[in-house]
C-alpha cells in the first residue's frame, strides 16, 4: 500500500529497533552455541577422544596352533589340518537369506546348517555367520569363483585337530572338541581364547590333561571396526605362541600291533618298560575314532558307541578294575615270604579243596595237585597253596605287599578316569562295611578274588616291579618341546633278592615248563624268553540252578558272565625289558585267551615290529604266520590299516 | 558507498542489475556450500559421486535460480506472495494424503527425478506472505487484536499441517520464523509475553498428559525428549544419535583429526552423518577451529541479511529479508543445538551443508529474494516501476 513518507520513516525506524533486538538475541544464541562447542571440543576433548577410540578399536585374538602329539619315535599321533569354511557377513550380504539360498545352490549345505544359518541371519549380531564347516577344497574354490554373485560370502581357513591313527590312540590321547558352557563354568578365570568361535580344547585323555602345554597362548591384533563390527583394517598384530609339542612314551608300531592283534575283543593291553616305567603301549579294545568327536559326532554314531556291550568309550587299561585272579598269587607269595611265614621250600598238600572256618574253598583242579611247593604252585597255579599261606601271612601283610607292588593306588598319568583299584585290608572293611574281616575274605583275596580289584595298568606296574625289584612308576610323557622329561631312577623296593628270585623262577616255569599254564605260549628264542602268570578271574559263581541245568563250563554261560582272562609277563627273563599285561573281559581262561596275545605283543615290543617266526615253537609257526598275514596293520608312517604280506 | 553504487544510484535495469548483487554474500554462500561438498566427500569415504557431486549440481542449480529470483523486481515477488503461500498450503495438503512416508512421517512428494518437501518451501513462502501482509496493513493498526489474529492464522494453518505429518522440527521453525516476522513488524510485546506464557503452559500440559489417552505428542517424540534429558538411559536405542554425535564432536579437539580421518563418521558410528548430523563430522575432522569458523561464516551470512534489510526503506523488503535471515538462523540454531546435545533430535538439517535437494533450493530461493531486495533497493516497490530485466 502507498504510505506517506513519514509512515515509511516510522516503519523503517521501528523495524530497525526490533531487528537490532532480534540481532542481539541471535548474537546471544551464537555465543551459547560457541561456548557449548568450546566445552565439548576443548574441555571434554580427551574424554570424547577416548570414547571414540573405544568405538573404533577392537582387540581380536589370534588363536595359536595347538601343540602336536607324537609317539616316542616322532610319528604323528595328533596333528592340525586346514579347515575350510564359508562365512557370511550380514552387513555386506544385503538380503542374507537370499544369498544363503543362492549359496546352497552351488555347494552342498546340510538342512541343519542351513536352518541354523538362517536363524543366525535373523539375529542382529555383527559377527560373521559360519554357514558350512569342513568343506572340501573344491567347494571352497566354487564359492571363490562365484564370489561376485554372493555378496558378503567369503571362504575362511582355520586349524582343526586331526588324528591320523584314529582308533589306535583314542583312549590314550583322547580328543578335542568345541568349548562348551560346562567347560567355561569349571574355570574361574577362563582364557579369553576359549570364547573365540570354533575354538577346540581337550575333552579327555592327554588332550585334556596336557591342555596347558598344548594350547599355547593367543596373539592379538588390534583392528579398526565399523559400527557393525566389521573389520576395516588391521592396526597392529602380535603373533601368538603355538602350543608345545609332546612326545609320548608310546611306540605307535607296538600300539597298532597290539590293537590289531586283540581285534574286537573287549580287552585291555598294557606294555611297560620295566627299567623306567615308560608305557610302550596302552590299549583298550574295542576302540573308536576320535575324529568323529572333533567333527561333532552324530547321534547315530554316538548311540552305536554307547549301546555296544563291549563299551568302546571306556578306557579299560586304566579305568577298568578287575579281580586279578591268579595273577595276584605272586603278591601273596611274596607277602608270605617277606613276613617269614613260609620259605621258598615250604610245601602244602592240595586235595582239591581247603577247609577253614566251616567253609570249603575249592581249587580250580578238582582232583587236587598233591603236595605243592612255591615253584609248582605258580607253575600249575594251585589255589590251595595260597589259601594256606595267606592265613599264615595275614591279610594286612598281603595288602601292604600289594601296595608296595603298585596296586590299590592311583598312578598319575595324563589320562582320564584312572582307577585306584582296591587293595582290601581289615581297616578298609571296617571303614567301608562296618564289619570285621573274616578268614574267608583272606582266602578269597589270596588268589585275587573277593574284594581285590586291579586295573591292567596296576598289573603292569606289579609285573614291572617284580621283574626289576624297583618301584618303577608308569609315565606317558617322553618329551615336551623336544626336551626329555627327566625320569628319576626308581628306588629299590627293598625286597629280599632270594624271595624275588623264587617268585620269578616260578613265573619262568609258568611260561616255559611243560606243566606251566602258559607253556603253550612260550617263546623259544633264548634271548627273549619270558616269565609270566596266567589268571582266570570269576565274574560270578556258576549258580546251583545253572549247575542243575548242566552248566559246568564257562563257555556255556552268556558272554557277560564268563570269566575274565588275564596274563601278565615280562621278557627277556634274564635281563627284563618289557612287562606286558593282557586282560580279556569274559575271555574265559587266561592261558588260552590272554597268554598268546601277551606273547605276540611282547615279541613285537622286543623286536620293534612283527614278531619273527623263529621266536615261536616250530609247531605253531604256520598258524602264527597265517595269523600275521591276516592282521590289518597300519603302515609305520600312519594311514589306514592294510593287510601285511609277510 | 563504493564507486559502483554511487554511479548507479538510480534504478538499475537489465544486466546492470548484476553489479548491484551482493557479491560478498554470493562468495560466502559458495564458501559454506563448498565446505559442505568437502564433508559429503569425506563421509562418503572419498567417493565423490555418492553425495558430493549431486549436491554440487543442486547448488549450481540453486545459484542459477538465485540469480533469476534476484533479477526479478521485488514488487513482483510481493504480488506473488499470496499465490506462493496458497500453492504451499495445497502441496502440504497433497503431501498429507499422497506423500511418501519416510522415517515414520509423511514428508515427501515423489515427482520422479525431483523429491519435494513442501514443508521446507513453506518456511519461505510463509515469510513472504507475512511480509506482504504487513506491507499491506496500516502501520498503526499492527497491534490491533483483529490484525494480530490474521497473521496468527496464516502461521498456525501450515504449522498444524506440518505437525500432522508429523514433523516437529519444521513446525517449530514455522512458528518461530513467523513470530520473528510479527515481532519485527512491530506487534506489541504484550502479545509475545502472553503467547510465551501460554506456550509454557502448553509445554507443561504436554508433559502432564503423557501416558493418558489424550497425550499430545507421539510416543517417539516423547522418547526423543526423554533421550534429550538423559541420553545415557538408552545408549543403544533412542540416545544413540546424541551420544555418538557428542563423541564425534568432542573427539575433534582443537584442530580436529584431519580431513577424512574422522573415525566416528568413517566407521559409520554416526547416524545420519551426511544429513542432519553433518556438522559433527566437520567438528570431528577440523576441530573447534574449523567448527567455530564455520559458525562465524553462517553468522556473517545472517549479518549480511540484516545489513540488506536495514539499507532498504521498503517495509515488504525489510520484513522479507529479516524473515529469511531469521529462518536461516533458526535452521542453524536448532541443528547445532540438536547435534551438541542442547535440544532434542527433531530432524532439522544444516542449511547449505546437509545433503538434500529441497532445502538447498529453497534456501537459495530465499537468498535470491534477499539479493532481489538489494538490487531493487532504490526502486519504488509499491509503484511497480522498474522493469523485470
Amino acid at each position: 500500500m502507498r504510505r506517506s513518507s513519514r509512515d515509511t520513516e516510522d516503519s523503517a525506524r521501528a523495524i530497525t529497533r526490533r531487528s537490532l533486538l532480534l540481532g542481539g538475541a541471535m548474537t546471544a544464541m551464537v555465543a551459547v552455541l560457541g561456548t557449548r562447542m568450546r566445552y565439548l571440543q576443548v574441555e571434554k576433548a580427551d574424554e570424547f577422544r577416548l570414547l571414540a577410540e573405544d568405538n573404533r578399536v577392537s582387540i581380536r585374538l589370534i588363536p595359536p596352533a595347538r601343540g602336536l602329539i607324537y609317539d616316542r619315535n616322532g610319528k604323528l599321533i595328533a596333528g592340525n589340518e586346514q579347515n575350510y569354511r564359508v562365512v557370511i557377513s550380514r552387513e555386506d550380504a544385503g538380503d542374507a537369506e537370499d544369498v544363503l539360498h543362492r549359496l546352497a545352490g552351488i555347494i552342498p549345505i546340510s538342512p541343519e546348517d542351513m536352518e541354523r544359518a538362517l536363524k543366525e541371519a535373523r539375529k542382529r549380531s555383527p559377527l560373521p555367520i559360519i554357514v558350512a564347516d569342513r568343506l572340501p577344497w573344491e567347494d571352497v574354490s566354487t564359492v571363490a569363483l562365484n564370489a561376485p554373485a554372493l555378496p558378503g560370502v567369503s571362504p575362511e581357513v582355520g586349524l582343526s585337530r586331526v588324528y591320523p591313527r584314529d582308533t589306535d590312540f583314542a583312549h590314550v590321547v583322547g580328543y578335542v572338541g568345541p568349548v562348551s558352557d560346562r567347560d567355561l563354568e569349571k574355570l574361574e578365570t577362563p582364557d579369553p581364547l576359549l570364547q573365540t568361535p570354533k575354538f577346540q580344547i581337550g575333552k579327555i585323555g592327554t588332550e585334556l590333561w596336557m591342555e596347558d602345554t598344548l594350547r599355547g597362548s593367543a596373539g592379538h591384533r588390534r583392528v579398526e571396526v565399523n559400527v557393525t563390527g566389521r573389520v576395516m583394517r588391521e592396526l597392529d598384530r602380535e603373533e601368538g605362541i603355538a602350543g608345545g609339542n609332546i612326545r609320548l612314551t608310546i611306540d605307535a608300531v607296538v600300539q597298532n600291533y597290539a590293537q590289531a592283534r586283540i581285534g574286537q575283543e573287549s580287552a585291555a593291553i598294557v606294555v611297560m618298560d620295566v627299567t623306567n616305567g615308560d608305557l610302550i603301549a596302552c590299549i583298550s579294545s574295542p576302540s573308536f575314532d576320535p575324529n568323529l568327536f572333533v567333527r561333532g559326532i552324530s547321534h547315530k554314531d554316538y548311540n552305536t558307541l554307547t549301546e555296544n556291550d563291549h563299551r568302546p568309550l571306556a578306557n579299560k587299561a586304566v579305568q577298568g578294575a578287575y579281580p586279578p585272579g591268579s595273577t595276584f598269587k605272586m603278591v601273596t607269595a611274596l607277602a608270605a615270604l617277606e613276613a617269614g611265614a613260609i620259605t621258598s621250600s615250604t610245601s602244602v598238600r592240595c586235595p582239591g579243596y581247603y577247609e577253614v572256618g566251616g567253609r570249603r574253598f575249592a581249587c580250580w583242579k578238582g582232583g587236587g595237585h598233591g603236595t605243592v611247593d612255591l615253584a609248582r604252585s605258580l607253575t600249575e597255579s594251585c589255589d590251595v597253596f595260597y589259601y594256606d599261606i595267606s592265613l599264615k601271612a595275614g591279610i594286612d601283610n598281603i595288602a601292604a605287599m600289594g601296595r608296595r607292588l603298585g596296586m590299590g593306588m592311583r598312578h598319575d598319568l595324563p589320562m582320564s578316569a584312572i582307577t585306584d583299584g582296591l587293595m582290601p585290608d581289615k581297616a578298609w572293611k571296617q571303614d567301608r562295611y562296618k564289619q570285621d574281616w573274616r578268614i574267608g575274605d583272606t582266602v578269597n583275596a589270596s588268589i585275587g578274588q573277593g574284594y581285590v580289584l586291579t586295573s591292567p595298568l596296576q598289573l603292569a606296574v606289579m609285573t614291572a616291579r617284580l621283574a626289576s625289584g624297583r618301584a618303577v612308576v608308569p609315565r606317558l610323557i617322553h618329551m615336551v618341546n623336544d626336551e626329555p622329561v627327566p625320569v628319576a631312577e626308581a628306588a629299590d623296593l627293598g625286597l629280599n633278592p632270594d624271595h624275588l628270585a623264587a617268585v620269578r623262577s616260578g613265573m619262568f616255569d609258568v611260561a616255559n615248563s611243560q606243566r606251566g599254564t602258559g607253556y603253550g605260549s612260550r617263546i623259544v628264542d633264548a634271548s627273549m624268553r619270558m616269565a609270566g602268570k596266567s589268571g582266570t578271574s570269576q565274574v560270578r559263581n556258576i549258580s546251583a540252578a545253572e549247575r542243575a541245568r548242566g552248566v559246568t563250563k564257562n563257555d556255556q554261560l552268556p558272554w557277560n558272565r564268563r570269566d575274565h582272562a588275564l596274563y601278565v609277563c615280562y621278557a627277556p627273563y634274564d635281563k627284563p625289558k618289557y612287562a606286558v599285561v593282557v586282560v580279556v573281559e569274559h575271555g574265559g581262561g587266561g592261558s588260552l585267551a590272554a597268554a598268546p596275545v601277551a606273547r605276540d605283543v611282547l615279541l613285537c615290543a622286543l623286536t620293534g615290529g612283527i614278531p619273527p617266526l623263529s621266536a615261536y615253537p616250530a609247531a605253531q609257526r604256520n598258524r602264527i604266520e597265517t595269523m600275521h598275514r591276516e592282521l590289518p596293520l597300519r603302515p609305520p608312517e600312519g594311514g589306514p590299516p592294510v593287510l601285511t604280506r609277510a | 558507498m563504493s564507486f559502483l553504487e554511487y554511479r548507479v544510484k538510480t534504478v538499475p535495469a537489465g544486466l546492470a542489475k548484476a553489479l548491484h548483487l551482493n557479491w560478498a554474500l554470493v562468495i560466502l554462500l559458495t564458501a559454506v556450500a563448498s565446505v559442505g561438498f568437502l564433508m559429503l566427500y569425506s563421509v562418503a569415504g572419498g567417493d565423490l559421486s555418492k553425495w558430493a557431486e549431486p549436491q554440487m549440481k543442486r547448488f549450481a542449480a540453486g545459484m542459477v535460480i538465485m540469480f533469476f529470483v534476484a533479477f526479478v523486481p521485488i514488487w513482483f515477488w510481493r504480488n506473488m506472495a499470496g499465490v506462493a503461500y496458497g500453492v504451499s498450503i495445497i502441496l502440504l495438503l497433497v503431501v498429507e494424503f499422497f506423500g511418501k512416508v519416510g522415517m515414520g512421517a509423511q514428508r515427501w512428494i515423489d515427482l520422479g527425478p525431483i523429491v519435494l518437501q513442501p514443508s521446507e518451501m513453506m518456511k519461505f513462502t510463509l515469510v513472504m506472505m507475512l511480509a506482504a501482509y504487513y506491507d499491506w496493513l496500516d502501520v498503526r493498526k499492527t497491534s490491533r487484536p483483529l490484525y494480530v489474529v490474521i497473521p496468527v492464522i496464516i502461521i498456525v494453518l501450515p504449522t498444524i499441517l506440518v505437525l500432522m505429518q508429523p514433523n516437529l522440527g519444521t513446525a517449530l521453525m514455522l512458528l518461530l520464523g513467523g513470530a520473528a516476522v510479527m515481532f519485527m513488524a512491530g506487534v506489541s510485546f504484550w502479545y509475545f509475553l502472553v503467547v510465551g506464557a501460554i506456550g509454557a503452559g502448553a509445554i507443561a500440559s504436554v508433559f502432564l498428559t503423557r501416558g493418558t489417552p489424550w497425550q499430545l505428542l507421539h510416543d517417539y517424540q516423547y522418547r526423543r525428549i526423554d533421550t534429550f534429558l538423559d541420553p545415557t538411559a538408552d545408549p543403544l536405542g533412542a540416545g544413540y544419535n546424541i551420544i555418538q554425535a557428542k563423541i564425534a564432536l568432542g573427539s575433534g579437539g582443537w584442530t580436529g583429526r584431519g580431513f577424512m580421518q574422522g573415525t566416528q563418521s568413517r566407521l559409520n558410528f554416526l547416524p545420519e552423518k551426511h544429513t542432519d548430523f553433518i556438522f559433527t563430522t566437520l567438528a570431528e575432522e577440523f576441530g573447534f577451529v574449523g567448527a567455530f569458523s564455520l559458525l562465524m561464516l553462517y553468522a556473517l551470512i545472517i549479518f549480511f541479511c540484516f545489513v540488506t534489510a536495514l539499507q532498504n526503506k521498503d517495509r515488504f523488503s525489510q520484513l522479507l529479508v529479516l524473515g529469511i535471515g531469521a529462518n536461516f538462523f533458526l535452521y542453524l540454531a536448532v541443528n547445532l543445538s540438536m547435534v551438541m546435545g542442547l535440544a532434542p533430535v527433531v530432524g532439522v538439517p544444516m542449511p547449505l551443508l546437509s545433503w538434500g535437494g529441497t532445502v538447498m533450493i529453497t534456501v537459495m530461493v530465499g537468498f535470491g529474494l534477499v539479493q532481489s531486495v538489494r538490487v531493487h533497493r532504490y526502486s519504488e516497490v509499491t509503484s511497480g516501476r522498474g522493469g523485470i530485466l
